[in-house]
């Protein structure tokens, strides 16, 4: 029996869609509106930039790293692009290329002091997160930009269709990106060299720059990546909320970090998938939207998402502990 | 020393030696504290020689004591975990649950007209009432932590959650306001000059300097620090150990929600967020090793203190708050870069420093001490 649990619970990935599964089936029974697709699209709109943020945020994770930065590079890159729109008329594709590189550099910076310091990302990153937060909001003082260019607030649909039932379903640009960053990602860690690399690196480091990986160009890749990638959140982020914010992401750092590791990304480096990610952001995005719709107080979801992160850790611990004992029996 | 001889049992000779030099460094107290000392002490006299009228008085040291003892007493209740390995993310929860249950008690419970000896019993009721949350609250973190063996970033991350989630949903978001004036003594009050609060949070970093120095505890805390699997073979219940670490994690979060209470006169679930970040920069800024192991609570002590000299000069020179954070984030990476050129990374031993040259950024983050038993597990299966 208890291999058998291990089996099954011991890829977090299975489990959390055995439990996706059992939600959308509880769910769907006791709610009619929720296996619509008006729900559906709005779920994955709702959940765009939380979605993107975990991709990055995944990478930095297998290759053995934590960046908690990435919410204060976010802000400051969607500060950037809006200001250099509205002060200075960029038109979108400088404003937003120079976005990028800006968050590009400052997931670097985390890279390089990692690397050169020898200290531990979590400490780094705090560091840079102060004063990447502290620098930008005293440079803009804390003031919003509301009068973003129509290219940006636009809620633009790819696709517009109107249900039977009369509702009208957009895909829109949140979501047209976020499935570009997740493909992307996907490309990235599990069909190319470099994603192997991060792998590598993450999985055993010592091993991996003695087989000739250069960890420095890993470690710049992964964080370089996640900087790229908040600056693409911070994009779209502004667009749905039609403003640029200097504390956009404030507090947001733990809950992407949550969603990641929810999605089996271990904190030890070298494990995890791109569809966990997908299936962790898909499970709290279904458990919020079916207590929003079986009428729990939305205050309660707190204590759900708590409950959910521990019984996730619960299991893969076990799982762990028991694959750990099944390996020493059979060495002895 | 002869009495914590007996559980380093049958080592070798080697690893006595080693323990040895543990428990000397423990007690010597020569960590890295004066490279702490010397900069706060360029600290004073830079604000002294820009400010020399309004920096160095009386009033201001005063002002920076009424200042220092939350960031203090939650930077102790982060540092203890992480000497052991560990880390405690839910510090700020579990202290705005604690105050929330307090400040629940001494405002809708208490009868509003209780004086005299109903309103001791009833402030005693609250505060007891706190701290037993806060030992409930460190005891399934601790056994969490022990049972699981997955790392307490994790634990802790879904513990916050959780107990953020549970004051969100008892407060629907509201602050309670208006206690005792009683408690507020505690945050106002002086005693010779020195306030109240800041006498608190002296007396509790003694004790637990001593606690972690000076017992068998605190050896072991430390132990379990360098090598989880080393010394649970020694004999030593583990467990136990890390129970006893969250439990006075969470202890010390209480005394922090006394003394933030006391000092906002209101209890919220989202008060003093952003301490969370700062307590971990300011126990690593003091020489609290990240991986565990090696840490003193003099040097966090003095580390608070340059962090307050900053905040304080720079709103006595009128400069940004927001510069004085993203000062101490440059201090950090400052003092950071300082270890690592001048070669003198007072922690870890020299194959340790010679593992964490290939392995920069992993080393043992992961996993309390059992990263690399776990990784050669998951590659034999």
């Amino acid at each position: 029996m208890p291999r058998a649990f291990s089996v099954v619970f011991g890829r977090t990935e299975t489990a959390l869609a055995a439990a996706i599964l059992i939600a959308a089936v509880i769910l769907s029974l006791s709610s009619p509106y929720f296996l619509t697709l008006p729900n559906f699209v709005n779920l994955i709109e709702a959940y765009s930039v939380t979605t993107v943020l975990a991709a990055g945020v995944f990478v930095v994770l297998v290759s053995g790293g934590i960046d908690i930065s990435f919410a204060a590079t976010a802000s400051a890159t969607q500060y950037l692009a809006a200001y250099l729109a509205t002060s200075y008329g960029f038109p979108a594709v400088p404003a937003l290329a120079l976005a990028a590189a800006l968050g590009v550099a400052m997931g670097s910076i985390n890279a390089l002091l990692t690397y050169y310091l020898r200290v531990v990302s979590i400490i780094v990153t705090i560091a840079t997160s102060s004063i990447y937060y502290a620098l930008l909001i005293y440079l803009t003082n804390a003031t919003e930009i509301y009068n973003l260019p129509d290219w940006w607030s636009n809620r633009f649909a790819f696709v517009r269709y109107v249900t039977a039932s009369d509702d009208v379903v957009k895909i829109t640009l949140p979501i047209v990106v976020m499935v570009a960053a997740v493909v992307l990602t996907q490309y990235l860690m599990a069909h190319t060299r470099i994603g192997r690399q991060v792998y590598a690196l993450g999985g055993n480091p010592e091993a991996a720059s003695r087989i000739g990986i250069n960890v420095l160009g890993v470690q710049l890749l992964a964080y370089g990546y996640l900087g790229f990638l908040a600056a693409v959140a911070g994009f779209i982020q502004a667009g749905r909320v039609h403003q640029a914010v200097p504390t956009a992401m404030a507090g947001q750092e733990l809950n992407v970090l949550a969603v990641a590791i929810l999605g089996g990304a271990s904190l030890v480096g070298g494990i995890g998938s791109m569809g966990g990610v997908v299936l962790g952001v898909l499970f709290l995005a279904m458990l919020q939207n079916g207590l929003n719709l079986l009428g729990v107080s939305p205050y309660f979801f707190g204590v759900v998402i708590g409950l959910a992160i521990l019984i996730s850790i619960s299991m893969t611990g076990y799982a762990e502990k028991h694959a750990r004992r099944r390996h020493v029996a059979r060495a002895s | 020393m002869r009495h914590v001889a007996p559980w380093t049992g049958g080592a070798g000779r080697g690893m006595t030696a080693q323990f040895d030099g543990l428990v000397a460094a423990l007690r010597r107290g020569s960590v890295n504290v004066g490279g702490l000392l010397v900069l706060l002490a360029a600290l004073v006299g830079l604000f002294s020689l820009l400010m020399p009228t309004t920096f160095p008085r009386v009033t201001t040291l005063q002002a920076m004591m009424f200042q220092v003892p939350e960031l203090g007493l939650l930077s102790l209740a982060m540092a203890i975990p992480l000497i052991s390995g560990g880390i405690n993310l839910a510090i700020i929860a579990t202290a705005n649950s604690a105050g929330l249950l307090m400040a629940w008690i001494l405002t809708a419970v208490m009868p509003p007209d209780a004086g005299g000896a109903t309103l001791a019993f009833w402030m005693a009721g609250a505060l007891a009432a706190g701290l037993l949350l806060c030992v409930i609250v460190g005891v399934m973190t601790g056994l969490l932590v022990a049972a699981l063996g997955v790392h307490p970033i994790l634990v802790t991350l879904g513990t916050m959650t959780l107990l953020h989630g549970f004051s969100i949903y008892f407060t629907r978001g509201r602050t309670l306001s208006g206690f005792p004036d009683a408690l507020i003594l505690v945050s106002n009050e002086t005693v010779w000059g020195v306030p109240i609060s800041f006498v608190i949070f002296t007396v509790v970093a003694v004790i637990t300097h001593l606690l972690l120095t000076r017992t068998a505890l605190g050896v072991r805390i430390h132990m379990i620090g360098s090598n989880l699997e080393a010394t649970r073979f020694s004999g030593v219940d583990t467990r136990r150990v890390l129970v006893s670490v969250y439990v006075m994690s969470s202890l010390l979060c209480w005394l922090a929600a006394v003394v933030m209470m006391a000092r906002f006169n209101s209890a919220g679930a989202d008060i003093a967020q952003s301490y969370l970040l700062i307590t971990i920069l300011a126990a690593i800024l003091g020489g609290v090793d990240p991986y565990g192991g090696f840490g003193r609570i003099v040097g966090l002590f003095v580390a608070l203190w340059i962090l307050q000299m900053i905040a304080s000069g720079f709103n006595l020179m009128n400069i940004s708050p927001h510069l004085a954070l993203a000062s101490w984030g440059f201090i950090l990476l400052f003092v950071m870069a300082v270890k690592r050129f001048a070669g003198s990374l007072h922690f870890g031993s020299r194959t340790r420093r010679a593992r964490a040259d290939l392995d920069p950024n992993s080393g043992r983050s992961g996993g309390i001490g059992e990263a690399n038993d776990r990784r050669t597990t998951r590659s034999g299966v």
